[in-house]
């Protein structure tokens, strides 16, 4: 069959194209790697989405949400000054996505859409109550990520739609969030477990809002309830994060494969989490935890804190 | 189905009719001669194919060519001056013995042409971030970063 390609400049040429049939492109950065590693071969059409304006942009909502265009790359969420300090966990997850180069070309839409059960943004996106707005000819619908991801690679999304844009809840000066990713390497990495947080405090420091969600440890990035009420009404300290690391580890289904076994998954996701609790805590309180937080939380701590973001 | 795209090539226009799925660097090779840069791994983990699109840094054999359409693109033939001399970023590659088999240096003299552009004095750990996604299986890395340093320091 004959390849096609179009690149329009309206979205609704865009869902003209994908009624008809063809793939979006992003970045490429997961769909044509997967093809040159010989995992799936490129769709035979294509629409690139590149173009299309409409897609791009970071605006604030009159009800204090932020909604992230799907075109826009790691870089710039990462260096987003509302995302660094509304949305930590996200600028921790987009920091570390593959090398300087994939976070230039890969966007969020292409990242959240892959379904990778390894992808980075994905935790931190369901612990701020992310909500997938989706477009296609018949209208928008809008998906709550807990219900957007079915399986390895697969999302809830029907033939004809695509991402236009995700919306993440308001989040403000008593909440704090981290991603933190357990790697072999610091870049061009993926991750072998991780762990997303964001708790809100009130007035006495406890935790009256909570979020925990696990990355790598099961088919689907998914959050874990039970992790969450271990951290509600404590003070997010040294127990409370040990309990949510133990929640996790129990609700954890990981594989073995050649970047870990099941077990050694499941044992550093309770330490993983435990370090995602613990510096989604500290900035909640108003302490400075550089991002991206992996590096914070793993042997020179000390010498990394304090340095701004 | 072949597709026509112009792309600004190291500042001349050029226009070349490819197929959707052909990547970059075949058309940088093949169709414009431009043989500096590498194809390595061939799907995004050595850095080698690295090119400048629009300024930013870009693996170029994951990268379609049509995604390229109406883009600069900047390979390493590009970073000397017109009459050849090389830039100072270069210069500093083989003074601090940056270059051994010279197979990875192209891409990373892109990356960190990338990098000097937009932060005037990079810090070691923005050096090191930099050229993350560049593979050298030589050098030991401490030339290349040497290098770069002293190429923000002495510009």
């Amino acid at each position: 069959m004959s390849a096609t390609f179009s690149a329009p400049t309206s979205l609704a040429e865009v869902l003209d194209a994908l009624a008809n049939g063809a793939m979006p492109l992003a970045g490429g950065t997961d769909l044509v790697v997967g093809h040159r590693q010989g995992k799936r071969p490129l769709p035979d059409d294509l629409v690139n989405l590149d173009h299309v304006v409409d897609l791009r942009g970071i605006v604030e909502g009159d009800d204090g949400s932020l909604f992230i265009g799907t075109l826009m790359n790691h870089e710039t969420i990462v260096n987003d000054e509302r995302v660094r300090a509304n949305y930590p966990a996200l600028a921790d997850a987009s920091s570390i996505v593959g090398s300087a180069a994939t976070r230039g070309t890969g966007t969020i839409g292409g990242n959240v859409m892959n379904a990778s059960p390894a992808a980075d943004t994905i935790a931190p996106l369901l612990c701020h109550d992310a909500v997938a707005v989706l477009r296609s000819k018949a209208g928008e619908r809008r998906v709550p990520f807990s219900e957007l991801f079915v399986g390895p690679g697969r999302t809830s999304t029907v033939a004809g739609e695509l991402l236009v844009g995700i919306e993440l809840a308001p989040s403000g000066s008593t909440t704090g969030g981290s991603y933190v990713r357990l790697e072999y390497r610091r870049q061009m990495e993926i991750a072998i477990v991780g762990a997303a947080a964001v708790v809100r405090l009130d007035a006495d420091g406890r935790v009256e809002y909570a979020r925990v969600a696990m990355t790598a440890l099961a088919p689907t990035i998914q959050r874990v309830p039970a992790a969450e009420e271990a951290l509600l009404g404590t003070d997010a300290g040294a127990d409370a994060a040990r309990a949510a690391g133990e929640a996790v580890a129990a609700a954890a289904r990981p594989i073995s494969d050649v970047r870990g076994s099941a077990n050694y998954r499941r044992a550093m996701a309770a330490v993983i989490t435990q370090r995602a609790v613990t510096t989604a805590a500290t900035r909640a309180r108003g302490g400075v935890v550089r991002i991206p937080a992996s590096d914070s939380t793993f042997g020179d701590s000390a010498g990394r804190e304090g340095s701004g973001s | 189905m072949s597709i026509d795209i112009t792309i600004t090539v190291n500042g001349m226009v050029e226009t070349h009719s490819v197929h959707p799925h052909r990547n970059l660097v075949s058309v940088l090779r093949d169709e414009c001669g431009l043989t500096g840069t590498k194809e390595g791994c061939d799907d995004c983990e050595c850095g080698a194919c690295m090119v400048l699109v629009d300024g930013s840094p870009v693996n170029s054999c994951s990268y379609l060519a049509v995604q390229a359409d109406g883009k600069r693109v900047t390979t390493v033939e590009g970073l000397a001056a017109p009459d050849g001399t090389l830039s100072p970023l270069q210069q500093a590659f083989l003074s601090c013995g940056g270059v051994q088999c010279g197979f990875c240096t192209p891409g990373m003299l892109i990356s960190a042409t990338a990098l000097l552009a937009n932060a005037p004095s990079p810090t070691d750990e923005e050096i090191r971030t930099a050229v993350s996604g560049n593979l050298c299986r030589c050098t030991g890395y401490t030339g290349i970063l040497d290098a770069i340093r002293l190429a923000a320091e002495t510009r």
